[in-house]
């Protein structure tokens, strides 16, 4: 089908997935953490900012090796998540995805941060005046306020996981059929006499899929900031 | 006349390194405008009685109902204590339309025979036509008239004001003033009205707790105006 072998499709469908898995499951965590950094005060506040945004700045070989040795076979989490919900990580697509949704997540904390420190506070104490509890504050007006940033983190998180390389390749190694995405296949067919042609059109493929994302995020935010007119 | 116990009363204390307020006073049925200069302490009062700030020592009861006795350490929270607040730039909620803000309360407090109805509401707000908008379309009067209703609609025991006027011209702020005395006489609903501004004091006001420096200065009623 358009000219893509079975290898390629299944790189192409195995990069979506993972992406796709890797976002909608940084998403809440993203969500919890932005919100508790731009709101609350608490103790080894500096410390968890800065170890939650480490991806960002070290090496993702070093990220990789990281999970390797914690969500491997042998490490302490990988064992524990083995044991209670039978899910493994090392060599398999699920260790992809934790690896591309470790690598996207700063990108996704500091888009929804920005965002919820953006919204006037008053708004919630107006809630609050009116009748509604915490929790319902957060639903019916921060979470609202805050979509835009939260579109333009998935996005990002989403374009992030897609282009990953360093650190999945070093916690999952790049197996056709269960590990190899866009990225690392591109790889393979570079190191392979006459996968030159290979390489190039999944090399199209990724920056056809990253565009379509910025242009639906584009999109998207338009039509929420219409909505809710947040700068008028 | 039977001496009737006070809708609302206020005792409270508050030290802070840059201000301290120590106030004592009762309200009225109809307006009671605080009114001071900037600084005086007029909005953390409303705030205290909000709940949005707590007062370090204190007694705050409205309609009977204890809101806050720091001594027998009750303190209800905001959404709890069925108070409506109008701020000084509306706050309404720019991601909801008119008609969804305006019945945001509703939500959350239960339907009650004595709560103004809604349509009543908008009728002497003039807001019938706007409920589609989107707050943004909204003019400066607009705006308050929308979160004036907001606020009534949400069944308050009380109903405070934080300088409701103060951002629009002359026209607007007749307009909006001639809605508040409507509001202030067809609902009996006690308010408290926070103002730097003589003249929305002469106009709306059945009693005045003028304020100085975080203390009460002087509790008038409306008819010793030319006093303040």
């Amino acid at each position: 089908m358009l000219g893509f072998s079975a290898d390629e499709w299944t790189a192409i469908l195995l990069s979506l997935r993972v992406a796709s898995v890797a976002t909608v499951v940084a998403l809440p965590f993203a969500i919890f953490a932005a919100y508790a950094l731009a709101r609350w005060k608490f103790p080894g506040k500096v410390l968890i900012d800065g170890i939650l945004h480490l991806p960002l700045v070290m090496p993702p070989v070093v990220t990789g090796y990281m999970l390797l040795l914690t969500f491997g076979k042998q490490g302490a989490a990988g064992k524990f998540f083995y044991d209670y919900f039978g899910l493994s990580f090392s060599f398999r697509w699920t260790g992809a995805a934790l690896a591309c949704g470790v690598m996207g997540f700063p990108l996704m904390l500091r888009a929804v941060r920005l965002s919820f420190e953006a919204i006037d506070r008053r708004l919630e104490t107006a809630a609050g005046t009116l009748g509604a509890s915490p929790a319902w504050r957060f639903l019916l007006v921060t979470l609202p306020l805050a979509l835009p940033g939260i579109v333009v983190g998935v996005i990002m998180c989403f374009a992030k996981a897609l282009g990953e390389f360093g650190a999945t390749i070093t916690f999952v190694s790049n197996i056709p059929g269960e590990t190899q995405m866009i990225s690392t296949a591109i790889y393979s067919y570079t190191e392979i006499p006459g996968g030159e042609e290979k390489a190039l059109r999944l090399a199209i493929v990724s920056i056809v899929i990253c565009m379509l994302a910025l242009v639906a995020s584009e999109i998207l935010n338009r039509r929420i900031q219409r909505r809710i007119a947040i700068f008028e | 006349m039977t001496n009737m116990p006070p809708p609302f009363s206020v005792r409270a204390r508050l030290k802070r390194s840059h201000f301290s307020i120590d106030v004592t006073f009762d309200g009225s049925p109809g307006l009671t405008a605080l009114f001071g200069h900037s600084g005086s302490g007029k909005t953390t009062i409303l705030n205290m009685i909000a709940g949005t700030q707590r007062p370090d020592s204190g007694l705050i009861t409205v309609d009977g109902r204890t809101l806050t006795d720091t001594e027998a350490g009750i303190f209800v929270p905001p959404h709890r204590r069925r108070v409506g607040f109008v701020f000084q730039d509306a706050q309404l909620f720019p991601h909801l339309t008119v008609g969804q803000n305006i019945r945001f309360g509703r939500w959350f407090t239960p339907a009650e025979d004595t709560a103004p109805r809604e349509d009543l509401v908008t009728g002497v707000l003039g807001i019938d036509g706007l409920l589609r908008r989107r707050p943004a379309t909204l003019s400066g009067g607009e705006k308050q008239r929308v979160a004036l209703a907001r606020a009534l609609l949400s069944s308050p025991r009380i109903l405070l004001m934080d300088e409701p006027l103060s951002g629009l011209d002359d026209a607007r702020r007749n307009e909006i003033m001639t809605l508040i005395e409507r509001v202030r006489d067809d609902f009996a609903i006690p308010i408290v009205y926070v103002t730097h501004t003589r003249d929305e004091v002469r106009r709306l006001a059945n009693r005045i707790v003028r304020l100085k420096d975080g203390h009460v200065e002087a509790t008038t009623s409306a008819y010793d105006l030319p006093d303040i």
